[in-house]
Protein backbone atom coordinates (compact mmCIF):
# COMPACT_ATOMS: atom_id res chain seq x y z
CA UNK A 1 0.00 0.00 0.00
CA UNK A 2 1.63 3.15 -1.04
CA UNK A 3 1.39 6.10 0.74
CA UNK A 4 -0.91 7.86 -1.85
CA UNK A 5 -3.33 5.28 -2.45
CA UNK A 6 -7.27 5.18 -1.88
CA UNK A 7 -10.14 2.08 -2.45
CA UNK A 8 -13.05 3.59 -3.74
CA UNK A 9 -15.70 1.32 -4.53
CA UNK A 10 -14.99 0.40 -7.93
CA UNK A 11 -11.79 1.86 -7.73
CA UNK A 12 -8.27 1.37 -6.72
CA UNK A 13 -6.36 4.31 -7.12
CA UNK A 14 -2.46 4.50 -6.88
CA UNK A 15 -3.17 8.15 -5.66
CA UNK A 16 -6.23 10.36 -5.18
CA UNK A 17 -5.97 12.73 -8.32
CA UNK A 18 -7.52 12.93 -11.41
CA UNK A 19 -8.51 15.02 -14.20
CA UNK A 20 -12.03 16.34 -14.31
CA UNK A 21 -14.76 15.21 -17.06
CA UNK A 22 -14.48 18.01 -19.66
CA UNK A 23 -10.80 19.24 -18.65
CA UNK A 24 -9.28 15.89 -20.52
CA UNK A 25 -10.89 15.34 -23.27
CA UNK A 26 -10.54 11.61 -23.73
CA UNK A 27 -7.06 12.03 -22.65
CA UNK A 28 -5.35 11.96 -26.09
CA UNK A 29 -3.97 15.13 -25.95
CA UNK A 30 -2.63 14.90 -22.65
CA UNK A 31 -0.72 11.28 -23.45
CA UNK A 32 1.54 13.23 -25.97
CA UNK A 33 2.93 15.07 -23.14
CA UNK A 34 3.46 12.59 -19.92
CA UNK A 35 2.32 8.81 -19.56
CA UNK A 36 -1.37 8.76 -18.18
CA UNK A 37 -0.69 6.06 -15.91
CA UNK A 38 0.42 8.33 -13.11
CA UNK A 39 -2.96 9.48 -12.83
CA UNK A 40 -4.91 8.10 -10.00
CA UNK A 41 -7.70 7.73 -12.82
CA UNK A 42 -9.26 10.10 -15.63
CA UNK A 43 -12.77 11.61 -15.81
CA UNK A 44 -13.43 11.26 -19.17
CA UNK A 45 -15.45 14.00 -21.16
CA UNK A 46 -19.57 13.56 -21.19
CA UNK A 47 -20.67 10.49 -24.18
CA UNK A 48 -24.06 10.95 -25.03
CA UNK A 49 -26.00 8.73 -26.96
CA UNK A 50 -25.92 10.86 -30.46
CA UNK A 51 -22.63 12.62 -31.87
CA UNK A 52 -23.10 16.47 -30.53
CA UNK A 53 -21.48 19.23 -31.90
CA UNK A 54 -22.09 22.09 -28.81
CA UNK A 55 -23.03 25.68 -28.65
CA UNK A 56 -22.06 28.24 -31.06
CA UNK A 57 -18.71 30.09 -30.42
CA UNK A 58 -17.24 32.32 -28.34
CA UNK A 59 -17.21 29.21 -25.83
CA UNK A 60 -15.17 30.57 -23.15
CA UNK A 61 -14.51 33.99 -21.28
CA UNK A 62 -12.21 34.61 -18.72
CA UNK A 63 -12.80 35.72 -15.33
CA UNK A 64 -11.30 37.12 -11.80
CA UNK A 65 -9.37 33.61 -11.20
CA UNK A 66 -11.70 31.85 -13.47
CA UNK A 67 -13.31 31.27 -16.97
CA UNK A 68 -16.50 30.43 -17.88
CA UNK A 69 -17.57 28.24 -20.74
CA UNK A 70 -20.39 27.09 -22.33
CA UNK A 71 -19.01 24.30 -24.49
CA UNK A 72 -22.22 21.89 -24.88
CA UNK A 73 -21.24 18.79 -24.00
CA UNK A 74 -19.81 18.26 -27.62
CA UNK A 75 -18.59 14.49 -27.92
CA UNK A 76 -18.63 12.25 -30.41
CA UNK A 77 -21.14 10.18 -29.46
CA UNK A 78 -21.48 6.46 -27.90
CA UNK A 79 -20.54 4.44 -30.46
CA UNK A 80 -17.28 6.69 -31.34
CA UNK A 81 -16.54 6.71 -27.66
CA UNK A 82 -16.60 3.04 -27.26
CA UNK A 83 -15.11 2.14 -30.73
CA UNK A 84 -12.01 4.57 -30.68
CA UNK A 85 -11.73 6.95 -27.48
CA UNK A 86 -11.62 4.05 -24.42
CA UNK A 87 -9.85 1.49 -26.19
CA UNK A 88 -7.10 4.03 -26.73
CA UNK A 89 -6.74 4.91 -23.32
CA UNK A 90 -6.49 0.70 -22.38
CA UNK A 91 -2.69 1.20 -23.23
CA UNK A 92 -2.60 2.97 -19.74
CA UNK A 93 -3.05 1.35 -16.38
CA UNK A 94 -5.47 3.80 -15.06
CA UNK A 95 -8.54 3.27 -14.34
CA UNK A 96 -11.67 5.62 -16.50
CA UNK A 97 -14.45 7.38 -14.78
CA UNK A 98 -17.34 7.49 -17.67
CA UNK A 99 -19.18 10.70 -17.93
CA UNK A 100 -22.83 9.89 -19.21
CA UNK A 101 -24.66 12.40 -20.16
CA UNK A 102 -28.28 13.04 -21.91
CA UNK A 103 -31.53 14.79 -22.39
CA UNK A 104 -33.76 11.82 -21.12
CA UNK A 105 -33.94 9.28 -18.70
CA UNK A 106 -33.99 6.58 -21.58
CA UNK A 107 -30.64 8.54 -22.62
CA UNK A 108 -28.82 7.99 -19.50
CA UNK A 109 -29.69 4.37 -19.06
CA UNK A 110 -28.46 3.64 -22.66
CA UNK A 111 -25.15 5.40 -22.51
CA UNK A 112 -24.53 3.82 -18.84
CA UNK A 113 -25.68 0.17 -19.94
CA UNK A 114 -23.17 0.05 -22.96
CA UNK A 115 -20.51 2.30 -21.70
CA UNK A 116 -20.29 0.54 -18.60
CA UNK A 117 -19.33 -3.14 -20.13
CA UNK A 118 -16.10 -1.28 -21.56
CA UNK A 119 -13.37 -3.61 -19.74
CA UNK A 120 -10.96 0.12 -18.33
CA UNK A 121 -14.45 1.64 -17.27
CA UNK A 122 -13.97 0.99 -13.60
CA UNK A 123 -17.18 3.92 -12.66
CA UNK A 124 -19.95 5.98 -14.22
CA UNK A 125 -19.63 9.89 -13.45
CA UNK A 126 -24.02 10.88 -13.88
CA UNK A 127 -23.98 14.07 -15.35
CA UNK A 128 -26.93 15.57 -13.80
CA UNK A 129 -25.65 18.94 -13.58
CA UNK A 130 -24.20 20.53 -16.85
CA UNK A 131 -25.85 23.90 -16.89
CA UNK A 132 -25.25 24.55 -20.78
CA UNK A 133 -27.64 22.36 -22.59
CA UNK A 134 -31.52 22.91 -23.37
CA UNK A 135 -32.97 20.00 -22.06
CA UNK A 136 -31.74 17.62 -19.88
CA UNK A 137 -28.44 17.94 -17.83
CA UNK A 138 -29.36 19.89 -14.65
CA UNK A 139 -32.51 19.79 -14.69
CA UNK A 140 -32.31 16.55 -13.45
CA UNK A 141 -29.65 17.70 -10.37
CA UNK A 142 -31.61 20.05 -9.18
CA UNK A 143 -34.48 18.59 -8.18
CA UNK A 144 -34.27 15.66 -5.89
CA UNK A 145 -37.38 13.18 -6.63
CA UNK A 146 -35.95 13.10 -10.37
CA UNK A 147 -32.39 12.85 -9.39
CA UNK A 148 -32.93 9.83 -7.18
CA UNK A 149 -35.03 8.03 -10.06
CA UNK A 150 -32.81 8.58 -12.28
CA UNK A 151 -29.84 7.28 -10.31
CA UNK A 152 -32.25 3.90 -9.80
CA UNK A 153 -32.94 3.51 -13.29
CA UNK A 154 -28.93 3.87 -14.24
CA UNK A 155 -27.96 1.90 -11.22
CA UNK A 156 -30.19 -1.26 -12.76
CA UNK A 157 -28.06 -1.47 -15.54
CA UNK A 158 -24.50 -0.54 -14.70
CA UNK A 159 -22.19 -3.34 -14.63
CA UNK A 160 -19.95 -0.92 -12.51
CA UNK A 161 -20.34 1.45 -9.64
CA UNK A 162 -22.49 4.97 -9.82
CA UNK A 163 -21.12 8.38 -9.27
CA UNK A 164 -22.92 11.06 -9.38
CA UNK A 165 -22.01 14.41 -9.98
CA UNK A 166 -23.69 17.40 -8.22
CA UNK A 167 -24.34 21.00 -8.90
CA UNK A 168 -23.76 23.72 -6.80
CA UNK A 169 -26.62 25.68 -9.15
CA UNK A 170 -29.22 24.45 -6.06
CA UNK A 171 -30.32 26.30 -2.80
CA UNK A 172 -30.15 22.68 -0.67
CA UNK A 173 -26.84 20.76 -1.84
CA UNK A 174 -27.41 18.19 1.05
CA UNK A 175 -31.13 17.19 -0.25
CA UNK A 176 -30.08 16.39 -3.41
CA UNK A 177 -27.37 14.73 -1.90
CA UNK A 178 -29.53 12.74 0.44
CA UNK A 179 -31.80 11.78 -2.25
CA UNK A 180 -29.06 10.07 -4.80
CA UNK A 181 -27.55 8.45 -2.16
CA UNK A 182 -31.00 6.83 -1.47
CA UNK A 183 -31.59 5.91 -4.74
CA UNK A 184 -28.15 3.34 -4.75
CA UNK A 185 -25.35 6.10 -5.97
CA UNK A 186 -22.08 4.42 -4.86
CA UNK A 187 -20.45 8.05 -4.21
CA UNK A 188 -20.85 11.56 -5.48
CA UNK A 189 -18.58 13.99 -7.38
CA UNK A 190 -18.77 17.82 -6.52
CA UNK A 191 -19.09 20.77 -7.96
CA UNK A 192 -19.63 20.83 -11.30
CA UNK A 193 -19.59 24.15 -12.43
CA UNK A 194 -21.40 27.57 -10.86
CA UNK A 195 -23.81 29.12 -13.71
CA UNK A 196 -22.39 33.04 -14.36
CA UNK A 197 -22.05 35.46 -17.37
CA UNK A 198 -19.57 38.04 -18.23
CA UNK A 199 -20.53 41.29 -20.45
CA UNK A 200 -18.74 42.62 -22.84
CA UNK A 201 -17.46 45.86 -21.63
CA UNK A 202 -18.37 47.72 -24.87
CA UNK A 203 -21.54 46.27 -25.47
CA UNK A 204 -23.37 45.54 -22.77
CA UNK A 205 -23.91 42.06 -24.11
CA UNK A 206 -22.83 38.51 -23.18
CA UNK A 207 -19.64 37.65 -24.28
CA UNK A 208 -20.73 34.00 -24.32
CA UNK A 209 -23.24 33.03 -27.23
CA UNK A 210 -25.05 31.06 -24.94
CA UNK A 211 -25.52 33.52 -22.56
CA UNK A 212 -24.77 31.81 -19.76
CA UNK A 213 -21.67 29.51 -18.96
CA UNK A 214 -20.10 27.56 -16.24
CA UNK A 215 -17.78 29.38 -13.71
CA UNK A 216 -14.87 27.45 -12.70
CA UNK A 217 -11.37 28.07 -11.50
CA UNK A 218 -9.55 28.84 -8.46
CA UNK A 219 -12.78 31.57 -7.88
CA UNK A 220 -15.12 28.82 -6.99
CA UNK A 221 -12.69 26.54 -4.50
CA UNK A 222 -14.40 27.91 -1.23
CA UNK A 223 -17.96 27.11 -2.58
CA UNK A 224 -16.96 23.79 -3.65
CA UNK A 225 -15.46 23.29 -0.21
CA UNK A 226 -17.97 24.40 1.57
CA UNK A 227 -20.24 22.25 -0.25
CA UNK A 228 -18.04 19.20 0.27
CA UNK A 229 -18.34 20.07 3.97
CA UNK A 230 -21.57 19.64 4.28
CA UNK A 231 -22.55 16.85 2.12
CA UNK A 232 -19.65 15.22 3.45
CA UNK A 233 -21.60 15.20 7.10
CA UNK A 234 -24.78 14.24 5.75
CA UNK A 235 -24.09 11.31 3.66
CA UNK A 236 -22.31 7.72 4.04
CA UNK A 237 -21.19 7.24 0.32
CA UNK A 238 -17.64 8.41 -0.79
CA UNK A 239 -17.32 12.16 -2.32
CA UNK A 240 -14.39 13.56 -5.04
CA UNK A 241 -14.22 16.42 -4.72
CA UNK A 242 -13.04 19.44 -7.30
CA UNK A 243 -13.62 22.83 -8.05
CA UNK A 244 -10.75 25.18 -8.58
CA UNK A 245 -7.72 23.17 -7.83
CA UNK A 246 -4.57 23.96 -8.51
CA UNK A 247 -1.67 22.70 -6.00
CA UNK A 248 -1.01 19.81 -3.77
CA UNK A 249 -2.65 21.92 -0.91
CA UNK A 250 -5.80 22.84 -2.44
CA UNK A 251 -6.01 18.82 -2.26
CA UNK A 252 -5.18 18.49 1.32
CA UNK A 253 -7.79 21.21 1.75
CA UNK A 254 -10.75 18.94 -0.25
CA UNK A 255 -9.69 16.17 1.58
CA UNK A 256 -9.46 17.67 4.91
CA UNK A 257 -13.42 18.42 4.07
CA UNK A 258 -14.28 14.99 2.95
CA UNK A 259 -13.56 14.39 0.02
CA UNK A 260 -11.64 10.89 -0.45
CA UNK A 261 -9.92 11.85 -3.94
CA UNK A 262 -9.41 15.03 -5.57
CA UNK A 263 -10.56 15.93 -9.46
CA UNK A 264 -8.38 18.65 -11.35
CA UNK A 265 -10.51 20.73 -13.78
CA UNK A 266 -9.73 24.45 -15.04
CA UNK A 267 -5.79 24.31 -14.13
CA UNK A 268 -5.31 21.33 -16.89
CA UNK A 269 -5.89 24.59 -19.42
CA UNK A 270 -3.52 26.44 -17.74
CA UNK A 271 -0.82 23.85 -16.75
CA UNK A 272 -1.31 20.37 -18.82
CA UNK A 273 1.37 19.19 -16.42
CA UNK A 274 -0.75 20.13 -13.29
CA UNK A 275 -1.67 16.61 -12.63
CA UNK A 276 1.64 14.73 -12.44
CA UNK A 277 2.98 18.09 -10.52
CA UNK A 278 0.44 17.76 -8.03
CA UNK A 279 1.23 13.81 -7.47
CA UNK A 280 4.85 14.56 -6.76
CA UNK A 281 4.68 17.33 -4.81
CA UNK A 282 1.78 15.43 -2.25
CA UNK A 283 4.75 13.05 -0.35
CA UNK A 284 6.74 16.45 0.95
CA UNK A 285 3.31 18.39 1.67
CA UNK A 286 2.08 15.08 3.84
CA UNK A 287 5.90 15.11 5.67
CA UNK A 288 5.53 18.58 6.44
CA UNK A 289 1.78 17.64 8.15
CA UNK A 290 3.26 14.92 10.07
CA UNK A 291 0.89 12.69 7.76
CA UNK A 292 1.72 9.22 6.90
CA UNK A 293 -0.87 8.09 4.84
CA UNK A 294 -3.01 10.48 2.58
CA UNK A 295 -6.85 8.72 3.36
CA UNK A 296 -5.69 9.51 6.96
CA UNK A 297 -6.79 13.11 6.71
CA UNK A 298 -10.05 12.73 4.63
CA UNK A 299 -12.82 14.67 6.73
CA UNK A 300 -10.32 15.86 9.58
CA UNK A 301 -11.74 19.05 9.62
CA UNK A 302 -15.00 17.06 11.28
CA UNK A 303 -12.74 15.93 14.13
CA UNK B 1 6.75 18.34 -29.28
CA UNK B 2 4.85 20.07 -27.22
CA UNK B 3 6.94 21.65 -23.69
CA UNK B 4 6.35 23.68 -20.80
CA UNK B 5 9.20 25.83 -20.36
CA UNK B 6 10.04 29.34 -18.65
CA UNK B 7 11.76 31.46 -21.52
CA UNK B 8 13.92 34.20 -20.97
CA UNK B 9 13.16 37.61 -22.29
CA UNK B 10 15.93 38.78 -24.73
CA UNK B 11 14.67 41.77 -26.00
CA UNK B 12 11.43 43.30 -25.78
CA UNK B 13 10.40 46.55 -27.57
CA UNK B 14 7.21 48.58 -28.82
CA UNK B 15 7.34 48.83 -32.43
CA UNK B 16 3.85 50.46 -34.01
CA UNK B 17 1.39 51.94 -31.58
CA UNK B 18 0.79 49.74 -28.49
CA UNK B 19 2.38 46.53 -31.26
CA UNK B 20 4.67 45.22 -28.88
CA UNK B 21 8.18 42.89 -30.09
CA UNK B 22 9.34 40.34 -27.74
CA UNK B 23 12.39 37.77 -28.29
CA UNK B 24 12.59 34.96 -26.03
CA UNK B 25 15.37 32.38 -26.12
CA UNK B 26 14.90 28.80 -24.58
CA UNK B 27 14.90 25.31 -25.40
CA UNK B 28 11.37 25.39 -27.29
CA UNK B 29 12.84 27.01 -30.56
CA UNK B 30 14.85 24.19 -32.02
CA UNK B 31 11.16 22.77 -32.45
CA UNK B 32 9.23 25.49 -33.87
CA UNK B 33 8.01 26.08 -37.71
CA UNK B 34 6.32 29.05 -39.23
CA UNK B 35 2.98 29.65 -38.50
CA UNK B 36 2.81 27.89 -35.16
CA UNK B 37 2.03 29.85 -32.08
CA UNK B 38 2.98 29.45 -28.38
CA UNK B 39 1.11 29.74 -25.21
CA UNK B 40 2.21 32.50 -22.61
CA UNK B 41 0.94 32.50 -18.92
CA UNK B 42 1.76 36.37 -18.49
CA UNK B 43 1.53 35.60 -14.49
CA UNK B 44 2.51 33.38 -12.06
CA UNK B 45 -0.94 34.21 -10.16
CA UNK B 46 -4.78 33.19 -10.81
CA UNK B 47 -5.01 36.78 -12.31
CA UNK B 48 -4.99 36.73 -15.71
CA UNK B 49 -5.85 32.63 -15.15
CA UNK B 50 -5.44 31.58 -18.80
CA UNK B 51 -2.87 31.74 -20.98
CA UNK B 52 -2.30 33.76 -24.13
CA UNK B 53 -1.78 32.48 -27.57
CA UNK B 54 0.63 34.49 -29.71
CA UNK B 55 2.12 33.38 -33.15
CA UNK B 56 5.84 33.32 -33.79
CA UNK B 57 7.18 35.89 -36.51
CA UNK B 58 11.06 34.48 -35.78
CA UNK B 59 12.88 31.32 -35.23
CA UNK B 60 16.95 31.78 -35.11
CA UNK B 61 17.26 28.03 -33.78
CA UNK B 62 21.18 28.93 -33.95
CA UNK B 63 21.05 31.52 -30.90
CA UNK B 64 17.73 29.64 -29.85
CA UNK B 65 15.40 32.92 -29.96
CA UNK B 66 12.41 33.30 -31.33
CA UNK B 67 10.32 36.46 -31.42
CA UNK B 68 6.64 37.01 -31.11
CA UNK B 69 4.81 40.34 -32.12
CA UNK B 70 1.65 40.93 -30.59
CA UNK B 71 -0.83 43.88 -29.75
CA UNK B 72 -0.92 44.96 -25.89
CA UNK B 73 -4.50 45.45 -26.12
CA UNK B 74 -6.27 43.63 -23.04
CA UNK B 75 -5.57 42.65 -19.71
CA UNK B 76 -2.66 39.79 -20.37
CA UNK B 77 -0.73 41.84 -23.33
CA UNK B 78 -0.47 44.54 -21.69
CA UNK B 79 1.36 42.31 -18.51
CA UNK B 80 3.44 40.48 -21.37
CA UNK B 81 4.67 44.22 -22.72
CA UNK B 82 5.51 45.04 -18.75
CA UNK B 83 8.40 41.83 -18.83
CA UNK B 84 12.02 43.14 -18.44
CA UNK B 85 15.50 41.58 -20.15
CA UNK B 86 16.41 38.77 -18.31
CA UNK B 87 12.82 37.88 -17.27
CA UNK B 88 11.66 34.23 -17.27
CA UNK B 89 8.24 33.91 -19.03
CA UNK B 90 5.86 30.61 -19.04
CA UNK B 91 5.78 29.66 -22.40
CA UNK B 92 3.77 25.98 -23.85
CA UNK B 93 4.74 25.56 -27.39
CA UNK B 94 5.32 25.03 -30.20
CA UNK B 95 1.50 24.52 -30.49
CA UNK B 96 -0.80 23.82 -33.73
CA UNK B 97 0.06 23.48 -37.14
CA UNK B 98 1.93 25.83 -39.17
CA UNK B 99 2.54 26.85 -43.10
CA UNK B 100 3.27 24.56 -45.39
CA UNK B 101 6.37 25.59 -47.03
CA UNK B 102 6.83 22.66 -49.32
CA UNK B 103 3.17 23.60 -51.25
CA UNK B 104 4.92 26.39 -52.86
CA UNK B 105 7.29 24.94 -56.00
CA UNK B 106 10.99 25.67 -56.00
CA UNK B 107 11.51 28.45 -58.40
CA UNK B 108 8.07 29.69 -57.87
CA UNK B 109 6.30 32.28 -56.56
CA UNK B 110 4.15 32.90 -53.19
CA UNK B 111 1.46 35.81 -52.24
CA UNK B 112 1.91 36.14 -48.81
CA UNK B 113 -1.61 38.32 -47.67
CA UNK B 114 -2.24 39.07 -44.43
CA UNK B 115 -3.79 41.98 -41.95
CA UNK B 116 -2.92 43.91 -38.83
CA UNK B 117 -1.94 41.75 -35.80
CA UNK B 118 -2.10 38.72 -38.53
CA UNK B 119 0.92 39.75 -40.80
CA UNK B 120 3.53 38.76 -37.58
CA UNK B 121 3.71 34.69 -38.37
CA UNK B 122 4.29 35.84 -42.10
CA UNK B 123 7.45 36.98 -41.54
CA UNK B 124 9.75 33.29 -40.67
CA UNK B 125 7.00 32.65 -43.22
CA UNK B 126 8.91 34.75 -45.88
CA UNK B 127 12.45 34.01 -44.45
CA UNK B 128 11.82 30.53 -45.06
CA UNK B 129 10.13 30.21 -48.69
CA UNK B 130 13.37 33.08 -49.71
CA UNK B 131 15.66 30.51 -48.28
CA UNK B 132 14.41 27.57 -50.52
CA UNK B 133 14.72 30.25 -53.61
CA UNK B 134 10.74 31.27 -53.98
CA UNK B 135 10.01 34.67 -54.51
CA UNK B 136 7.46 36.17 -52.01
CA UNK B 137 4.83 39.10 -53.05
CA UNK B 138 3.77 40.69 -49.86
CA UNK B 139 0.11 42.49 -49.25
CA UNK B 140 -0.60 43.82 -45.97
CA UNK B 141 -3.35 45.56 -44.59
CA UNK B 142 -3.39 47.45 -41.47
CA UNK B 143 -5.94 50.35 -40.14
CA UNK B 144 -3.43 52.98 -40.33
CA UNK B 145 -0.05 54.01 -40.54
CA UNK B 146 0.52 54.15 -37.30
CA UNK B 147 0.07 50.30 -36.22
CA UNK B 148 2.10 49.46 -39.43
CA UNK B 149 5.91 47.51 -38.58
CA UNK B 150 8.40 45.95 -40.36
CA UNK B 151 8.11 47.74 -43.56
CA UNK B 152 12.23 47.44 -44.06
CA UNK B 153 12.27 43.75 -42.77
CA UNK B 154 9.17 42.45 -45.65
CA UNK B 155 10.99 44.64 -48.14
CA UNK B 156 14.22 42.93 -48.01
CA UNK B 157 12.39 39.71 -48.94
CA UNK B 158 9.99 40.73 -51.67
CA UNK B 159 7.80 42.94 -53.11
CA UNK B 160 5.45 44.57 -50.10
CA UNK B 161 2.07 46.27 -50.55
CA UNK B 162 0.46 48.38 -48.31
CA UNK B 163 -3.44 49.36 -47.81
CA UNK B 164 -5.09 51.09 -44.89
CA UNK B 165 -8.31 51.53 -43.99
CA UNK B 166 -7.73 54.91 -43.81
CA UNK B 167 -5.57 55.61 -47.13
CA UNK B 168 -2.33 56.72 -44.18
CA UNK B 169 0.15 54.32 -45.95
CA UNK B 170 -0.21 52.62 -49.37
CA UNK B 171 -3.56 52.92 -50.92
CA UNK B 172 -7.14 52.99 -49.21
CA UNK B 173 -9.19 50.69 -49.09
CA UNK B 174 -9.09 46.51 -48.15
CA UNK B 175 -6.58 44.00 -49.26
CA UNK B 176 -8.87 42.88 -51.78
CA UNK B 177 -8.79 46.16 -53.45
CA UNK B 178 -5.46 46.68 -53.53
CA UNK B 179 -4.87 42.69 -54.81
CA UNK B 180 -7.64 43.72 -57.36
CA UNK B 181 -5.29 46.62 -58.92
CA UNK B 182 -1.79 44.80 -58.63
CA UNK B 183 -3.21 41.39 -59.92
CA UNK B 184 -0.23 39.44 -58.90
CA UNK B 185 1.38 36.23 -60.64
CA UNK B 186 1.70 33.68 -57.88
CA UNK B 187 1.68 29.71 -57.70
CA UNK B 188 0.02 29.14 -53.78
CA UNK B 189 -1.25 32.12 -51.36
CA UNK B 190 -0.62 32.37 -48.00
CA UNK B 191 -3.18 34.63 -45.25
CA UNK B 192 -3.02 35.13 -41.96
CA UNK B 193 -5.90 37.85 -40.78
CA UNK B 194 -9.15 38.86 -39.52
CA UNK B 195 -12.28 36.66 -40.88
CA UNK B 196 -13.97 38.82 -43.31
CA UNK B 197 -10.02 39.50 -44.71
CA UNK B 198 -9.72 35.44 -45.47
CA UNK B 199 -13.17 35.09 -46.61
CA UNK B 200 -12.53 37.48 -48.85
CA UNK B 201 -9.21 36.18 -50.33
CA UNK B 202 -11.18 32.49 -50.54
CA UNK B 203 -13.68 34.34 -52.77
CA UNK B 204 -11.42 36.04 -55.00
CA UNK B 205 -8.76 33.37 -55.91
CA UNK B 206 -11.20 30.27 -56.40
CA UNK B 207 -8.99 28.66 -58.13
CA UNK B 208 -6.18 28.83 -56.66
CA UNK B 209 -4.13 27.07 -53.54
CA UNK B 210 -3.94 28.84 -50.51
CA UNK B 211 -3.45 28.27 -46.87
CA UNK B 212 -5.83 30.69 -44.13
CA UNK B 213 -4.62 30.59 -40.17
CA UNK B 214 -7.41 31.11 -38.40
CA UNK B 215 -7.62 33.06 -34.79
CA UNK B 216 -10.46 31.99 -32.08
CA UNK B 217 -10.49 32.52 -28.54
CA UNK B 218 -8.92 29.77 -26.85
CA UNK B 219 -8.85 27.63 -23.84
CA UNK B 220 -5.81 25.19 -23.29
CA UNK B 221 -4.20 25.62 -26.71
CA UNK B 222 -3.65 22.09 -27.07
CA UNK B 223 -7.34 20.68 -28.74
CA UNK B 224 -8.88 19.12 -24.68
CA UNK B 225 -10.93 22.11 -24.40
CA UNK B 226 -12.96 22.52 -27.22
CA UNK B 227 -13.20 26.12 -26.65
CA UNK B 228 -11.67 26.89 -31.00
CA UNK B 229 -14.30 24.90 -32.18
CA UNK B 230 -14.61 25.98 -36.05
CA UNK B 231 -17.42 24.40 -38.91
CA UNK B 232 -16.45 22.88 -41.72
CA UNK B 233 -16.89 22.59 -45.70
CA UNK B 234 -18.70 19.57 -47.50
CA UNK B 235 -14.84 18.99 -48.60
CA UNK B 236 -13.73 17.22 -45.49
CA UNK B 237 -15.49 14.68 -43.77
CA UNK B 238 -14.81 15.99 -40.35
CA UNK B 239 -17.28 17.70 -39.09
CA UNK B 240 -15.19 20.35 -37.38
CA UNK B 241 -11.83 21.28 -36.25
CA UNK B 242 -10.02 22.85 -33.81
CA UNK B 243 -7.94 25.86 -34.51
CA UNK B 244 -5.31 25.28 -31.78
CA UNK B 245 -4.52 21.65 -32.45
CA UNK B 246 -6.03 20.93 -36.27
CA UNK B 247 -4.87 24.43 -37.10
CA UNK B 248 -4.33 27.20 -36.88
CA UNK B 249 -3.59 26.58 -40.75
CA UNK B 250 -5.96 25.30 -42.73
CA UNK B 251 -5.99 24.56 -46.29
CA UNK B 252 -8.53 26.80 -48.64
CA UNK B 253 -11.69 25.37 -48.43
CA UNK B 254 -11.75 23.55 -45.10
CA UNK B 255 -12.94 25.82 -42.96
CA UNK B 256 -16.62 26.92 -43.65
CA UNK B 257 -16.29 31.14 -43.50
Amino acid sequence: MSRLSIQLPGLDLKNPIMPASGCFGFGKEFSNLYDLSKLGAIMIKATTVETRLGNPTPRVAETAAGMLNAIGLQNPGLEMVMKNELPYLERFDVPIIANVAGTTTEDYVEVAEKISEAPNVKALELNISCPNVKHGGITFGTDAVVAKELVEAVKKVSKVPVYVKLSPNVTDIVGIAKAVEAGGADGITMINTLVGMRLDERTGKPVIANGTGGLSGPAVKPVAIRMVYEVYKNVNIPIIGMGGVTNAQDVIDFMSAGASAVAVGTANFVDPFVCPNIIEALPARLEELGVQRIKEIIGRSHL
Amino acid sequence: MIQQERMIVVRQSEIAQHIFELTLQGQIVQDMNPGQFVHIRVSDSFEPLLRRPISISNIDKETGEATVIYRAEGRGTQILSQKQVGDEVDVLGPLGNGFPVEATPEGGTALLVGGGIGVPPLYELSQQLNARGIRTIHVFGFSTKDVCFYDDQFSTLGDTHYVTVDGTKGTKGFVTDLLEELKPEFDVFYACGPLPMLRALENFYPDKTGFLSFEERMGCGIGACFACICKTTDQTDKDYVKVCSDGPVFPKGVVEL
